[in-house]
């Protein structure tokens, strides 16, 4: 149970435990070049040379998934047993919920491909209750004794998932691994993880579910497909999650290679808020001076005599720093909010409380959290960050409350680009499929 | 040409040199280059930049004896950049990561290089001894002097326990040449001065250091 479909170093397994495992060539020579068989990767430049200690040679390595540990050439990789048979449950979910008619297409899509195999690709508007949605899929699996995996590109959405997940199924072993998580096993028949922690497993997992799958850094980066695709067994179920799928993934649905499932409306019912654009000629030549004009300003400060929160979205983390000076020199009490920011987890649950109404961003909150009642606006929403699916998951903010469906949602702008036009229109022509 | 610590592409401009002979290799892109702190010594003896004068820690090393180490020279500050850096580099054994620095250096010449052992245990869990690749990177052949029996990480420790800890070195070979020990950073100095001090027992004139962070 401890190695089914585990794929480890040398140096992660003791001795005593050798005998469960088959070893398996690391790093294989093809017609040009190598690849490296833990994260897939055969670009060149990420692989390193160096003369090796216990070989007395110089030895090949990968540089690419070397955080996970250095996978070597001379040395194999360690694949634990793909045949262990999972306990089955009988009653596994108690949540008590209602599935809307639309949530409900959508859970008999996924239900159909966990028990009979192949994919499925959920596309669905951010607010739909994704996650309700998978409710009966995973009790199916767990009933039939398989294997589940939920991943998903970001550790906080592992996070916010973990404790939903273990209330609606109460008696399940669940375990989430994320970078420095304190589940570390990797033992349970159902997993949550990070996309990157596919690494360290091979054939493990009957159903794949990856969640946002154009989102960063899973959309980016092809050893983490190659580590998806390697993690589930030969014959498993693959569901998708996406509000808004990249271009491969809709040409595979225009072409009916990948089965698909439109889900346009909320679970409340009521649209999504469309996006007003702003045009600000002179926000380029504000910015570059570290001014913000002063519609915008009047906007905010407008905005913050309602009822409303706002979230204000910026291109990147030094203009959060010096427009949040801007707005405390009004008066505006706020935060801003980034990555690398220690106390971020802090602040957006304080942020929630509505211990403060003004919230500075970038893209690191575009997707995976709900604030009840917020307005969004976008400071130079013409960007390079601001691609279509990062424009459409902002405006997903915004409106996700039963109790106040709406919202403001506002891109400032220097010029409309192709971006900002395809969101509005995505979610203009979601909206028409709603009304149906 | 890709830069050896963020994998972006190295475009070289181009001048009437690259024109005709092709353009040298680099390893390091500007923007990791620049996250790199020069040091600029305050401190004579253990070359870190921010004391007035011989610093507080070199003062108070051994109390009264005689310090066997006679000036240690560092590259760069020891900053978070720098951190990751050793991070991915040593503990991670990114090997290849070491040579996003050479060219970038300016090590002291004409002493006998002596790398700081390793113990077995160590050396097979990373593959290879950090201060020898720091050696061969710079060109040279590391002279093998000591050897090591102890195998606790001294960046497991507080400092006072470093200081207090015993020499987990021995002798093979005495030299009668100034001796430069590569390693990788200066902390308390405490591995240095170990090994230094084994180093003038066995006949050594003089004894310096130089390592790559500070």
């Amino acid at each position: 149970m401890k190695h089914a479909g585990k794929l480890l170093l040398p140096h992660d397994i003791t001795p005593e435990d050798l005998s469960h495992y088959t070893p398996v060539p690391s790093i294989i020579k093809r017609r040009f070049g190598y690849q490296c068989k833990r994260c897939g990767n055969s670009q060149s430049h990420l692989f390193g040379h160096m003369p090796h200690d216990a070989c007395q040679k110089t030895c090949r390595y990968c540089r690419n998934c070397i955080q996970m540990g250095r996978v070597m050439e001379c040395e194999p990789l360690y694949q634990g047993s793909t045949s262990f048979k999972w306990p089955s449950f009988e009653q596994p979910l108690q949540w008590k919920g209602e599935l809307t008619p639309w949530q409900q297409t959508g859970a008999d899509a996924i239900k159909d491909v966990v028990i009979s195999g192949g994919e499925v690709l959920i596309w669905a508007v951010c607010g739909a209750g994704k996650t309700e949605m998978l409710f009966p899929g995973i009790e199916a699996a767990l009933q039939h004794g398989k294997r589940i995996c939920l991943a998903t590109p970001r550790a906080d959405v592992v996070r916010e998932l973990l404790p939903r997940l273990r209330s609606a199924f109460p008696d399940v072993p669940i375990q989430g691994l994320y970078g420095g998580s304190p589940d570390r096993e990797a033992d349970a028949s159902f997993i949550i993880a990070t996309t990157h922690q596919l690494l360290r497993f091979s054939k493990a997992f009957d159903v794949m579910i990856i969640d946002e799958i154009d989102a960063f850094p899973f959309h980016h980066d092809d050893s983490l497909k190659f580590a998806a695709q390697r993690a589930k067994k030969d014959n498993a179920s693959s569901i998708y999650l996406t509000a808004t799928p990249r271009k491969w993934e809709k040409w595979r649905v225009r072409t009916k290679k990948l089965p698909a499932v439109f889900i346009p409306k909320r679970f409340h019912g009521h649209p999504l808020p469309e996006p007003k654009l702003q045009l600000i000629p002179s926000l380029p030549r504000n910015l570059k001076r570290k001014q913000l004009p002063a519609s915008v300003l009047s906007k905010i400060l407008d905005q913050q005599n309602s009822e409303r929160q706002l979230m204000v979205f910026l291109p990147s983390v030094a203009m959060t720093e010096w427009v949040l000076e801007l707005l405390r020199e009004e008066g505006l009490a706020g935060q801003c909010v980034f990555a690398e920011d220690s106390d971020r987890v802090d602040k957006v649950q304080a942020f929630r409380d509505k211990k403060f109404r003004l919230m500075l961003t970038t893209t690191i909150l575009e997707r995976g959290v709900t604030f009840p009642s917020v307005d969004v606006f976008v400071i130079d929403a013409g960007h390079v960050v601001f691609d279509e699916a990062a424009l459409v998951q902002i405006a997903g903010r915004a409106g996700r409350s039963p109790d106040d469906p709406d919202g403001d949602v506002r891109f400032f702008h220097g010029g409309k680009t192709n971006a900002m036009l395809d969101a509005v229109e995505a979610i203009s022509r979601m909206n028409k499929l709603g009304k149906r | 040409m890709r830069c050896y610590i963020c994998f972006n592409e190295i475009i070289p401009t181009i001048t009437w040199v690259n024109v005709f002979k092709p353009p040298e290799q680099q390893r390091c892109c500007a923007d990791c280059l620049a996250q790199f702190e020069p040091v600029t010594p305050t401190c004579p003896k253990c070359g870190r930049g921010d004391s007035d004068g011989i610093c507080f820690d070199c003062e108070r090393w051994g109390m009264g004896q005689e310090d066997p180490l006679k000036k240690n020279v560092a590259s760069f500050s020891y900053n978070a950049f720098a951190k990751d850096w050793v991070a991915k580099w040593k503990y991670r054994g990114d090997y290849e990561l070491l040579f996003s620095l050479q060219g970038k250096l300016d090590v002291p010449v004409g002493y006998a290089m002596v790398p700081i052992p390793l113990s077995e245990e160590r050396l097979k869990e990373r593959g290879f001894n950090q201060s020898e690749a720091i050696i061969h990177m710079l060109g040279k052949q590391p002279v093998s002097l000591l050897g090591r029996q102890g195998t606790t990480k001294q960046s497991k420790k507080q400092r006072q326990e470093r200081v207090d800890s015993e020499n987990p070195f021995q002798l093979l070979d005495p030299i009668n040449q100034p001796v430069l020990l590569v390693d990788d950073i200066y902390t308390t100095g405490t591995t240095l001065r170990h090994a230094a001090s084994l180093l003038k027992e066995g006949g050594c004139p003089e004894v310096y250091s130089y390592t790559l962070f500070r």
